[in-house]
């Protein structure tokens, strides 16, 4: 993905991480924006299944060659999947960072945190 | 670029090949005197379970093989001795033989580390000799050589500066670091289980004095700063800066990496830093190794000499008159060992005949000529295009260094200071150092050293003009650069992303 | 002084013009008068070459002489022969002179050498990765320990008494920074406690700390050792000599997780204690968490083979404070002498020197154990290295001849480091000992032991003399803070 993009379904934290909402579940990653500052993706490492994740702490590592970035939990809960294929193929957050690169499914603990995030127009606006 | 320059070098053509892919079976170098004592079977001086059982994959390559495979490696490399190596905050200066020489005079390379003191009066004495010259140049009376690095310099000071405290009854848990300050310095700061709180730097490139002032309370343990800083830049407020962490109750840490440029000029005990740690390959000519070795001696003031790394080596009167040499491992409140022995003695020989070759008057001329060099660098560098598209950070006079932006070169012709550093490469020069500090936007950091000639600094300033010239023509020459080098631009995210990091196992 | 600096007064006027000042002085107005040193510095005046020469070799000449009569000191580094093409290759500039390989593509050599080492190291341990060299042997007792803490989040380390007195020590020196407690466990018959060992080992126990052969020159069992520590989920660490490898199983083969050492038998020169290089190998899982330089293989744009420095954002000048160490010295040229050395003595001669190695020291142990006056510390198997008691003449007075016949043997005393062995000391061999050595050291053991037996000898003359340092005296090491 070589153009910005930030669709419009996914809600944004401003440390440049997505969450799309599912009812009592998300799907977490990191925006086009945060891919494009890092560079070429080496090496992710996250949490495993059944951890907990706490709004604006990180919760995984993204590596390129020559920089390290955490990376922050949006909203708070428990990991109930985790993207397998980013150990082995961690260019894909590089080549898609809203779908095959994802990165973690979150049960929410606190729903009402979803109230705080921003939305995709927001969340570009202030990369301005 | 021309076809003519993009034609292979028969550098270039070589297949890199290790020495593993080298072997055939059978062949040797080494042939060993006999054990003398008959061919016991092996298996009946240790039992068969603790014995290996398949022998290592080292290679099998006669002599002749071994030395040219190493000759052609080593024309893989660029070195001090061919070219300019203006490396920032390195101090890539002349490494002189005549230590090499001494360095491996007998007496000195074949002295075994647990030989009795009095087998060692030599090695002990100019042990000694040079804890006296290097306490004199920082103006710290205790030095301790043991630190086998700058790192573990910094290490052993921080575990210096817990001990105080904590022979105090106090247990402060922070570090300050200017945002200037070598990475080394937060990972040290960790692994002697303190916190880093980082200090904003001011317009001047100095510590920001307010900012200070907002963090310096009784749970600071130390301030750690370079002086001058990574920019180049002396910090005139550093009376100030010592007096107020000292009157908060804590100790001051100078990271000596940039000591080239004031020996005999000031000296940080005069600053009022407590520990210092002195980089041997730096600014007392240790020949850097492609990476090691080094040494990381540090000087430390009354205060914190009860603690400094046993043994120490001491003088003590011989009975007779005269003065005898030891190693005094009896300190109790000292913090112990940080490593082996008593440190890298072949390192202390060379920047012992060397503090020698120059004198104290030599020494001071040396860091003159330093900051002569890089203010001449600094100037030439400010005219035609490269005043242009490469301002330097803040502008003073700077020490032996300095710092200059690519910011205005990479908006206005697309190339980026990555791009003119290897472009440099095939004009000969080693690049400065790159993206650091990391304050300075595209940084490139230029440290010319004392021993380089005019006409050389002249001659990498216009290096940088053609670049800049050529890159106003087509930015293509300089961001595929480099094109005569032993190899060209390397695929380092691909060495991440799937390390090979040996020679695969034979079939 | 000397002729270090190329530029001449016109040099010096034409740059102070182009720069817009009058004086040297000037561009030092930053520095604030009060702490100006305003004296010259009180050293002497810069010598001449040849006086600087003669200055040092006239130091060096105070050290006895290492062609007299032979040395049996080891406990950690000895006297190898080190063959002429590693001083041949290792003093070429091209080696000498450069920087740590920060520009790849004029540092193919220096990255191919890191790359080379690597796979020699891991080849001799027997551990899938290793990396490009640390300080020395010691100090990275205490990087496996921030490794091993940081894998398992624990903060215990327990260490047989059986490795490296100066690697115990310095773990205790690092432990006060990392938040560490380090605990001890005492050796029987030459060999660690195993049941003391396996008691040590707790829920809160990061790793132990073996070594083999242990500092009494005994071959541990580490494979049943280890399985201590492993079935407790702590670490199994294994301090090595590299020179024993080519006979010993190596300790990827008997459950390290990780494997260290002092590189020095290997190509390096004693130089009283330094510089040589440190290795560190690791499991293949604890890759991302290895402290110092790593090269890795790659191309180049146009597809050639090259090497870089790899898996940088572990390192201190990226992840910072987080940084998996705070060392950025791979030792370079002491590695490359390393793998100088291991390329000269091949597949075949790794093995041979280490059978060598083993046959003579079996032989001397026995000449030495059939002394009367003299009996061995442990029965334990050796192989470059043993222990022996002495039961006629104390150690320090055949140290330093003050033994009723001054032969001032070069032996390592046991009792500065192990107060429980006060009558021991160590010989170690080397392919430089031969036979006629061996027998030298037999006949003055033979006669100081005679004449220790007529007439008690007395240690009181012998200089240097110095009491261990009180924590390591202490069987049992835990540290408060």
């Amino acid at each position: 993905m070589s153009e910005p993009s930030y669709p419009e379904d996914l809600r944004y934290h401003p440390e440049h991480d997505w969450a799309r909402i599912d009812g009592g579940e998300a799907t977490l990653g990191i925006t086009w924006y945060a891919q494009d500052a890092l560079g070429e993706v080496v090496f992710y490492d996250g949490p495993e299944v059944g951890a907990e994740v706490s709004k604006d702490q990180p919760y995984a590592e993204v590596e390129s060659v020559k920089a390290v970035s955490d990376v922050i939990a949006p909203l708070s809960g428990e990991v109930i999947a985790v993207n397998e294929s980013l150990a082995d193929a961690p260019e894909a957050v590089n080549a898609d960072p809203y779908e095959t690169g994802w990165m973690v499914k979150i049960r929410l603990s606190e729903p009402s945190e979803v109230d705080s995030l921003l939305d995709s127009a927001s969340y570009a606006a202030s990369l301005e | 670029m021309s076809s003519a320059t993009l034609t292979e070098t028969p550098q270039q053509a070589e297949r890199a090949e290790t020495i593993y892919e080298k072997s055939v079976p059978g062949r040797r170098a080494a042939q060993l005197p006999p054990s003398g004592v008959g061919e016991t079977p092996i298996e009946e001086l240790i039992p068969a379970g603790l014995l290996r059982e398949t022998p290592a994959e080292l290679p099998e390559v006669s002599e002749p093989e071994i030395i040219r495979h190493y000759n052609r490696l080593s024309r893989r490399n660029f070195d001090l001795d061919t070219g300019f190596y203006p490396l920032g905050s390195c101090t890539m200066k002349y490494n002189p033989r005549l230590n090499e020489r001494v360095a491996a005079l007998p007496g000195n390379a074949r002295l075994h580390p647990a030989a009795e003191p009095e087998d060692a009066q030599g090695a002990l004495e100019l042990m000694y000799l040079l804890q006296e010259s290097l306490g004199e140049i920082c103006g710290l009376p205790h030095v301790s050589l043991q630190p086998s690095a700058g790192s573990q310099g910094e290490l052993a000071g921080l575990l210096l500066t817990r001990a105080y405290h904590a022979d105090r009854g106090r247990n402060p848990r922070k570090v300050l670091t200017p945002d200037t300050a070598h990475g080394t310095n937060p990972a040290s700061v960790t692994m002697a289980g303190y916190e880093v709180v980082k200090v904003a730097t001011n317009e001047d490139g100095g510590v920001d004095i307010d900012d200070l002032r907002s963090k310096v309370d009784e749970d600071v343990a130390c301030l750690m700063l370079t002086n001058p800083n990574t920019l180049g830049v002396f910090d005139s407020n550093i009376v100030e800066i010592a007096g107020l962490v000292h009157d908060a109750g804590g100790l001051l840490y100078y990271d000596g990496a940039n000591l080239n440029a004031i020996m005999g000029q000031a000296r940080p005990g005069d600053m009022g830093f407590d520990i210092v740690h002195v980089n041997l390959h730096k600014s007392f000519s240790q020949p850097h190794g492609g990476g090691g070795p080094g040494a990381g001696p540090i000087a430390v003031s009354d205060r914190v000499e009860p603690f400094i790394p046993r043994p120490q080596v001491v003088r003590v009167a011989d009975g007779e008159g005269g003065w005898k040499y030891d190693l005094d491992e009896d300190r109790p409140k000292s913090i112990g060992r940080m490593r082996g022995f008593q440190g890298n003695f072949g390192v202390f020989v060379r920047s012992y005949a060397y503090i020698l070759s120059l004198g104290g008057d030599g020494l001071s001329e040396a860091s003159r000529l330093a900051v002569l060099n890089a203010n001449y660098l600094k100037q030439r560098l400010s005219e035609g295009r490269a005043g242009k598209y490469l301002p330097v950070g803040f502008d003073r006079h700077c020490m032996h260094e300095f710092v200059l932006s690519g910011a205005p070169m990479k908006k206005q012709l697309g190339i980026r200071t990555l791009d003119l550093a290897k472009r440099l490469l095939d004009f000969g020069f080693h690049p400065p150092t790159v993206y650091f500090p990391l304050l300075v936007d595209e940084a490139l950091m230029v440290e010319p050293v004392e021993t380089e000639s005019k006409e050389v600094l002249d001659s990498f300033a216009d290096a940088i003009e053609k670049i800049l010239e050529e890159a106003e023509r087509d930015p293509a020459i300089a961001t595929e650069a480099p094109y005569t080098t032993p190899v060209r631009r390397l695929d380092e995210v691909a060495a991440s992303r799937n390390p090979v990091i040996r020679q695969p196992k034979p079939e | 002084m000397a002729g270090y600096t190329p530029a001449t007064g016109p040099d010096r006027e034409a740059m102070l013009d182009a720069i817009g000042v009058d004086s040297i002085d000037q561009l030092f107005e930053q520095v604030p008068e009060e702490v100006r040193l305003n004296r010259p510095l009180a050293l002497e005046d810069g010598l001449s070459e040849s006086e600087v020469y003669s200055r040092m070799a006239e130091l060096a000449s105070k050290n006895r002489n290492p062609e007299g009569d032979p040395g049996f000191l080891g406990a950690g580094m000895y006297d190898h022969y080190v063959p002429a093409i590693v001083d041949a290759i290792t003093s070429r500039s091209e080696f000498l002179t450069p920087y740590t390989p920060y520009q790849p593509e004029v540092s193919q050599g220096g990255l191919q050498v890191m790359f080379e080492f690597q796979t020699a190291m891991s080849e001799i341990t027997g551990l899938p990765v290793s990396n490009a060299g640390l300080y020395e042997g010691p100090s990275a007792a205490a990087s496996a320990a921030y490794l091993a803490m940081a894998v398992t989040g624990r903060n215990g380390l327990v260490a047989s008494r059986g490795i490296h007195p100066h690697s115990r020590e310095t773990l205790a020196t690092h432990a006060v920074g990392f938040g560490a407690e380090l605990s001890e466990v005492g050796l029987e018959d030459g060999l660690t406690d195993a049941a003391a060992l396996e008691a040590a080992i707790g829920e809160d126990t990061a790793a132990v700390f073996l070594q083999n052969p242990n500092f009494l020159g005994s071959v541990e069992d580490i494979a049943r050792l280890g399985e201590f520590a492993s079935a407790r989920g702590a670490l199994v660490v294994v301090a090595v000599d590299p020179m024993t490898l080519g006979v010993l199983r190596p300790p990827g083969e008997c459950g390290a997780d990780i494997a260290f050492g002092e590189g020095q038998p290997l190509g390096n020169r004693l130089d009283f204690g330094g510089p040589s290089f440190g290795f560190f190998c690791a499991r293949e899982e604890y890759l991302r968490k290895m402290p110092g330089r790593i090269a890795g293989q790659t191309e180049d744009v146009d597809g050639r083979r090259g090497f870089v420095l790899a898996l940088q954002t572990r390192e201190q000048h990226i992840r910072r404070e987080k940084a998996t160490s705070n060392i950025c010295t791979s030792q370079a040229l002491n590695a490359l002498a390393g793998v100088i050395h291991l390329s000269w003595l091949g597949k075949a001669g790794f093995v041979e020197i280490g059978e060598m190695l083993a046959r003579r020291t079996a032989f001397a142990r026995r000449r030495i154990a059939a002394i009367d006056g003299f009996e061995l510390l442990h029965d334990a198997p050796v192989v470059r290295e043993f222990a022996v008691r002495s039961t006629s003449v104390p150690v320090e007075a055949l140290r330093s001849g003050a033994d009723a016949t001054g032969s001032r043997l070069q032996v390592y005393p046991l009792g500065r480091d192990y107060p429980e062995f006060e009558d021991g000391f160590l010989v170690a061999l080397t392919e430089q000992r031969d036979v006629k050595d061996i027998e030298w050291l037999c006949a003055a053991l033979e006669r100081s032991a005679a004449a220790g037996a007529s007439e008690p000898a007395t240690s009181s003359g012998a200089a240097g003399t110095q009491t261990p340092p009180a924590d390591t005296a202490a069987p049992k090491l835990r540290l408060a803070s």
